[in-house]
């Protein structure tokens, strides 16, 4: 079953940059997908539709059944709270805990106290860092802190988790870390879109990967075929 | 109870989020402190100019001359005739609808003939004489009016009365007076409202920076599926809390200043003629004032600038 569909999606920006040309790409339930590309072929773009973020031109995109592009400004904070996002610099709150930060996503569902705690915990412990949890920000490691914008994404249980770059900023080892929760969390079902420049990694998770260039997707590759094309 | 729990958490969030971000709240109290006791001062001294020129009008007083040769019956019966005048100043009663004793003196030309007497030995010996009958000098009410602005309508009014003889108020030098006052209160409301403004704009744009700096913040709310309502709320109670701490010192400022002013010069301004409005309730309704204001304008302003980035 499809869990994102999208239908001749076109984006131009108010400049005149055209970024997505009649893109058509279904992704379903549970499955673990990387969106490589050069830069500027579009993976950015292509994500921030997903998460609303922009809208498409023309075009349809439907998440979970919901057609995106239709959603109001003032009610995409629902589509939101299905989706989780992690960004290559961690967009955390600088002056709130690893725990405040993963509790502020649940916080705004106006959850219970103690439900926020066992959940920042848990997910807390899947990414591990329980130790950590009263470290600020800045006190953490690159690699830690890409663990907390994990665990802050899937802390609500999102269908959907959207990386743009997690490792961009890692190291290769940290990036393998930060891979192997990736992992783990859709290995719980959660199904997951990864845009990423480290060919490497894309090589040794063996998962499907769709290739940008210029706003078009130029293949798709099923999980465990890609090999060794550059970008 | 949902509800409950998020304000609470946006109440709680606020606090915390002032303290976080102490130097930029700092900046933010610093300006709306500094403005506000700017305002204060405004209020204060417009206030005060409006309740001198009140205390100025309320003195101001039309005197009836009688007809020299006016029984007694005559003057009960003008007195009558002048209870029936609207613009005439209340003295109790007012607030039951209908007034029970108004602000009309009547001053016997025998009083009027011993006070002169006695002020100099020429006129003693020269009034001496005079008897309530063939006394030259007039009995008169004087009279005190509601508002100042309808004086010339009522001193007519009064002249239409039988065995009134001539009426004076200072014609000329109170319209002149009145229009000077009026003019210098008008003056003092502008400035006050000016500064309001100027004030608010000032906080608002202050708040601005604060919150634009936290821009990200902002994004991250947003990304993680915060509501508008959800982000907007912390950033407007902490707006409300950076006007409420603002406002700490202008209204400390307003209470002792003020007071120690006001005893300091005894309740008056360089003469008696100049009387300062009494403290009480004055700083206190002022003070709330400037909490009101510090409150209000730092709550809209952190709403305009969080609006900004919520592509709503």
């Amino acid at each position: 079953m499809d869990l994102i569909r999208m239908l001749n999606v076109k984006k131009t920006y108010k400049t005149g940059t055209t970024a997505i040309y009649d893109l058509n790409l279904s992704i379903e339930k549970g499955e673990f997908v990387f969106i490589i590309g050069a830069t500027g072929c579009g993976k950015s773009t292509l994500i921030k539709m997903l998460y609303r973020e922009e809208k498409p031109s023309s075009g349809k995109i439907l998440v979970g059944g919901l057609d995106v592009g239709k959603i109001k400004n003032r009610k995409v904070y629902k589509l939101r709270r299905k989706i989780g996002v992690v960004f290559q610099n961690y967009q955390l709150l600088p002056n709130s805990t690893a725990y405040e930060n993963v509790a502020f996503a649940l916080e705004v569902l106006g959850l219970p106290k103690d439900e926020i705690h066992t959940k920042v915990m848990k997910v807390l412990d899947l990414v591990g860092l329980k130790n950590k949890a009263k470290q600020y920000p800045n006190h953490l490691s690159g690699g830690e802190q890409q663990r907390v914008a994990i665990a802050r994404a899937i802390v609500n249980g999102p269908k959907i988790l959207i990386c743009d770059e997690p490792t961009g900023n890692l190291d290769p080892k940290t990036s393998m870390e930060i891979m192997e929760v990736l992992e783990a969390i859709n290995e719980l079902g959660t199904t997951i879109l990864m845009v990423t420049h480290d060919i490497e990694i894309v090589k040794k998770m063996k998962k499907r990967v769709i290739l940008l260039d210029s706003g078009r997707v130029v293949k798709d590759y099923k999980k465990g075929e890609y090999k060794r094309e550059s970008i | 109870m949902k509800a409950f729990r998020i304000l609470s958490r946006n109440i709680r969030d606020s606090f915390k989020s002032v303290f976080r971000n102490f130097s930029l709240s700092l900046a933010s109290i610093s300006c709306i402190t500094i403005t506000l006791i700017v305002v204060a001062v405004a209020i204060v001294l417009s206030l005060n100019v409006n309740n001198f020129t009140k205390i100025v009008e309320k003195d101001v007083t039309i005197v009836a001359f009688l007809d020299v040769d006016i029984t007694e019956e005559e003057i009960d019966d003008v007195y009558d005739e002048l209870l029936t005048l609207d613009n005439i100043n209340c003295l109790s009663g007012e607030s039951s609808g209908t007034c029970d004793k108004k602000d009309i003196t009547f001053v016997d030309k025998m009083d009027i003939s011993k006070d002169m007497m006695a002020s100099s030995e020429v006129l003693d010996s020269i009034m001496k004489d005079y008897t309530r009958e063939n006394s030259p000098i007039q009995d008169t009410y004087q009279i005190k009016v509601d508002d100042i602005n309808l004086i010339s309508k009522t001193a007519d009014e009064i002249k239409e009365i039988e065995n009134v003889d001539v009426v004076k108020y200072g014609e000329g030098m109170v319209e002149q007076l009145v229009s000077v006052f009026d003019a210098i209160r008008k003056g003092t409301i502008f400035m006050v409202i000016a500064l309001i403004i100027v004030t608010a704009f000032l906080i608002a744009n202050t708040i601005k920076i604060t919150i634009m700096s936290r821009k990200r913040e902002i994004e991250i709310m947003r990304l993680v599926g915060a509501s508008n309502i959800n982000i907007k709320l912390p950033f407007i109670f902490e707006g409300l809390l950076l006007g409420m701490f603002g406002s700490i010192i202008p209204i400390i400022i307003t209470i002792y200043g003020y007071t120690a002013l006001y005893d300091h010069f005894g309740g008056h301004l360089f003469t008696n003629f100049i009387k300062l409005i009494a403290p009480t309730p004055f700083v206190y309704l002022t003070s709330l004032g400037l909490l009101v204001i510090g409150m209000v304008v730092g709550m809209f302003g952190s709403a305009r600038a969080v609006k900004k980035y919520l592509k709503i």
